[in-house]
């Protein structure tokens, strides 16, 4: 049976390989985390880790990362035990909407686990592929360098 | 004016127009509003239980028909009603709306949100408070005025104390309010004009459950809709018998040249439209404008003159004065919301279709949807639910009315409707292309005697308005609702004039609106209207003429500007900025601009550095200082993220923007045909505000696009000698600009 191992439980996704993992998570999963931005890996929005790398949930077939681990935004803590980095963004206040936030802590997330302690240039260009429409960049960008420090 | 004679001169950009001012003695401004008794939305909606109520388990619900865009409404409304109440902010619960539920405000747009809505609430509790403290006198016996009341628990002198919760017994707010209870002092205030923590952002961090993308009903099916190649395109022939035969696929739902795909599963629905499109034939108009040809067009059409303002000119014949004119350009710029618009319906047994919208005009969108589908207005009910940011009217309430559609094929099932990217870059209504020409007298000093503005625009309103014709799909049933016709806002706020009448004073101001009746492309409401277009016009000719003047551009504008808030924005901001002494860099310059939004609302300086790249063209701007005045500051955070988040947007206009679009379709389909500013992109920016507690409530969210977009053309100005009028300042342009 094909699973799909997500922030540590494992799903069987039986008959849904072919299906974009972003709709697998969202629909089927009830994971709110990761959005549907683009479809067509430009925006960012849909960004989960794949055994530690960010991936483009809405190109990416859910069928491809079976049995690998999966983290989603959800997986970083909870409304109300928020991990390091969400932490971070309720500090910072750094969003508008939000739309995007997913895509932007997750890409983050896996930055600071390769390079704890980046520049702020290192930061912006970790996030350039990410888009934010609101122009919150800034507090973003602060964001993550306040979870980097506080780490 | 005798200038619109010479409409191909101004098209062509002559150098200096030669104007033939008409004398007019009248003024064609309108009085403000009419006097007001009571603050903001109360004056529509005055019962107190309307916007508040006491409710058991130690609650407060807040009834508020302002919804919350990621502008942080919701939470500065919050802070006010907790302050003049007197209860902690988390005994709050907001409805917002809902239009069963909650006072009719309206649309939440032109930074009315905190005037209409924040000035309401805030009389509203100041009310229920007084009632309460009445009633609790009653109760324990003694003077109201000796009472004092934390967290909504009213206590005595003598130690007695009573909760709000056990005061009412029902009714007691089915008053209509006053306007005569009294708003607290600024001292001892708890939550007003300072930052609290927005209330929706733990949800957005975490993936807790609060975009309507997040709805899944039981039973919930999803919907998409097969949209045309082009504006007007008609439905030849579909042969859809091989997707309804997929399994999963619950409908296909054609209705003229709507098409739509109801499916179990997203995926399919997607597929099911991709394989539709393949097997659809289309009518494609084959002439149109294109984003060349637009300003043209514009100037082409016959339009709805308008004189916003007429003054006697100085004569010009009594003493030559020198004359100089320019003329700036803005093309469609897309409200671009990173998700892409989404709704869901149900259409229930008795008849009522439900929907969950991310509308900024719940109201009238039901009312236009109710119209669509030939039923009651009470048959529709809209909720609202948050979504991606939308920056004005993007295609929020098209989804709605697919969602409607969609459901009235599958009654009893929820359908969720999201656009795809395509479709939402293509098919939303943008904020539309203007030329805006001005022209000036000055004197020996170089200082301007004579100022005018002509504007040439399409419409920027055709919001729902509870007509079906303004809905996308309406357009295209096989009984099409027919497109309303377009039309200008007034004074005071006006649409494409909006802030075309400048701030400064000269010795005569005319200001002319070519209001254009008709569309080239889908235009609608983007954040500032015509106040984008029309202060980057100002605040770049200006600066043109300070240039000419060979006067500092901020002494030159100060030269010109008596409103002593709006002098104190400007200096403020040059001082953030450090203007006086600033020191150019090879191919570094700087850059200010200032407006009050709508000549009524927020006053907002920008002052901007930019780089110059000589070979490449290439703009990058290195910091930001703006300084903004909205009145009195409910969340000094708040504002910021505001005002910061305007800049940036303007930025990414300015520089990047415009959509492609031609008879075929709109070319601008994804992000990498319609790039916008990314992280490394965006540079350092420091906002400060200079609070004015006791004064109105301006809002703020639409007060820096324009003085944005004019400091970043005076700065390139400053540190190429080049002056751009043509937005966006893309590479290309700058080069061009730099070999004339």
């Amino acid at each position: 049976m094909p699973a799909l191992k997500v922030n540590g439980h494992s799903h069987d996704i039986d008959g849904l390989e072919d299906a974009p993992l972003l709709f697998v998570l969202r629909n089927d999963l009830k994971l709110n985390g990761p959005k549907f931005g683009c479809g067509l890996a430009q925006c960012g929005a849909c960004t989960v880790l794949v055994d530690g790398e960010p991936v483009r949930s809405c190109v990416t077939a859910a069928g491809v990362v079976v049995n690998q681990e999966i983290t989603t935004l959800e997986g970083l803590g909870s409304i109300d035990k928020p991990g390091k980095l969400q932490q971070a963004f309720i500090a910072e206040q750094a969003m508008q909407c939000g739309y995007c936030v997913n895509g932007v802590i997750m890409r983050a997330k896996a930055l600071l686990d390769q390079n704890p302690h980046p520049s702020e240039g290192e930061v912006r260009l970790a996030l350039d592929g990410n888009l934010c429409r609101c122009g919150a960049h800034n507090r973003m960008v602060r964001a993550v360098l306040r979870a980097a420090a506080e780490a | 004016m005798g200038v619109s004679a010479n409409r191909r001169d101004v098209l062509k950009g002559a150098g200096a127009l030669v104007l033939g001012f008409e004398f007019v003695a009248d003024s064609a401004l309108a009085a403000d509003a009419p006097g007001q008794k009571l603050p903001g939305d109360l004056n529509t909606t005055p019962k107190i239980s309307s916007w508040l109520r006491v409710e058991e388990g130690g609650k407060i619900r807040l009834l508020v028909g302002k919804v919350e865009l990621g502008q942080g409404v919701l939470t500065a409304v919050a802070q006010i009603c907790a302050e003049e109440l007197d209860v902690d902010m988390n005994r709050l619960v907001i409805t917002s709306g809902d239009t069963r539920l909650v006072p009719d405000e309206g649309v939440t747009a032109g930074s009315f949100s905190m005037p209409n809505c924040g000035s309401a609430v805030r009389q509203v509790a100041a009310e229920a408070r007084q009632i309460l403290l009445g009633l609790a006198a009653k109760k324990l016996g003694v003077d109201a005025a000796s009472l004092g009341v934390a967290d909504g628990v009213v206590k005595a002198a003598d130690g007695k104390t009573a909760t709000y919760w056990d005061l009412v017994a029902g009714g007691e707010f089915e008053v209509d309010a006053t306007g005569k209870a009294p708003i607290k002092a600024r001292e001892g205030r708890r939550y007003v004009g300072k930052s609290a923590p927005r209330l929706d952002i733990p949800f957005k961090v975490s993936g807790a459950r609060i975009f309507v993308q997040d709805l899944r009903p039981d039973g919930m099916l999803h919907g998409r809709v097969l949209r045309p190649p082009a504006y007007d395109s008609k439905l030849v022939s579909l042969d859809s018998s091989s997707v309804e035969k997929t399994a999963g696929v619950v409908k296909v739902v054609r209705n003229g040249s709507f098409v739509g795909v109801v499916a179990e599963r997203e995926e399919l629905a997607m597929d099911a439209v991709a394989e539709l499109r393949a097997q659809a034939k289309w009518d494609v108009p084959t002439t149109g404008e294109t984003q060349d040809t637009v300003y043209d067009w514009l100037l082409r059409q016959e339009p709805e003159d308008i004189h916003i303002r007429k003054e006697p000119v100085v004569s010009i014949a009594e003493k030559p004065r020198k004359v100089v004119g320019a003329v700036y350009r803005r093309p469609y710029h897309m409200h671009a919301s990173i998700g892409p618009s989404t709704a869901v319906a149900t259409l229930d047994a008795d008849g009522v279709t439900h929907i969950q919208t991310h509308s900024q005009s719940v109201f009238e969108t039901s009312i236009a949807i109710a119209d669509m589908l030939g039923v009651d207005k009470s048959k529709v009910h809209c909720q609202h639910e948050q979504g991606s940011g939308c920056y004005g009217h993007n295609a929020a309430d098209d989804a709605a009315a697919d969602a409607a559609l969609l459901a009235q094929a599958v009654p009893g099932r929820p359908v969720r409707v999201q656009w795809t990217r395509s479709d939402e870059h293509k098919w939303e209504p943008y904020g539309p292309a203007m030329v805006v020409s001005t022209a000036a007298t000055t004197d020996e000093k170089g200082d301007i005697v004579d100022w005018m503005l002509e504007l040439w625009s399409t419409s920027h309103g055709t919001r729902p308005g509870g007509k079906a014709g303004n809905l996308l799909a309406a357009r295209y049933l096989e009984k099409p609702f027919a497109l309303p016709k377009p039309v200008n806002g007034g004074p005071p706020n006006y649409a494409a004039d909006r802030n075309a009448i400048a701030i400064y004073e000269f010795q005569s101001q005319n200001v002319t609106t070519h209001f254009i009746p008709t569309f080239a492309a889908r235009a609608s409401a983007e954040r500032g209207l015509g106040a984008y277009a029309n202060v980057f016009a100002i605040e770049s000719f200006i600066d043109e003429l300070a240039a000419a003047a060979g006067a500092d551009a901020v002494e030159y504008r100060l030269r010109h500007l008596k409103d002593e808030r709006g002098r104190a924005i400007l200096q403020k901001a040059a001082e953030m900025f450090g203007w006086r002494d600033y020191k150019k860099t090879p191919g570094s310059g700087r850059g200010i601009g200032f407006a009050r939004y709508k000549g009524l609302a927020a006053y907002c300086a920008v002052a901007m550095e930019v780089v110059v790249d000589r070979g490449s063209g290439k703009v990058r701007v290195t910091r930001v200082a703006c300084a903004n005045d909205c009145g009195e500051v409910v969340s000094p955070d708040g504002v910021k993220n505001q005002i910061e988040g305007g800049i940036v947007q303007s930025l990414s206009w300015t520089l990047k923007e415009a959509v492609r679009f031609g008879p075929g379709g709109v070319r601008s389909a994804d992000w990498a045909s319609y790039p916008i500013l990314t992280f490394s992109e965006v540079p350092p920016i420091t906002v400060e505000l200079i609070d004015r507690p006791g004064t109105p409530f301006l809002g703020t969210g639409e007060a820096s696009q324009g003085p944005t977009g004019a400091a970043l053309a005076n700065a390139v100005f400053d540190a190429t000698g080049a002056r751009l009028r043509d937005i966006p300042f893309t590479p290309a342009r700058v080069k061009a600009a730099l070999q004339a």
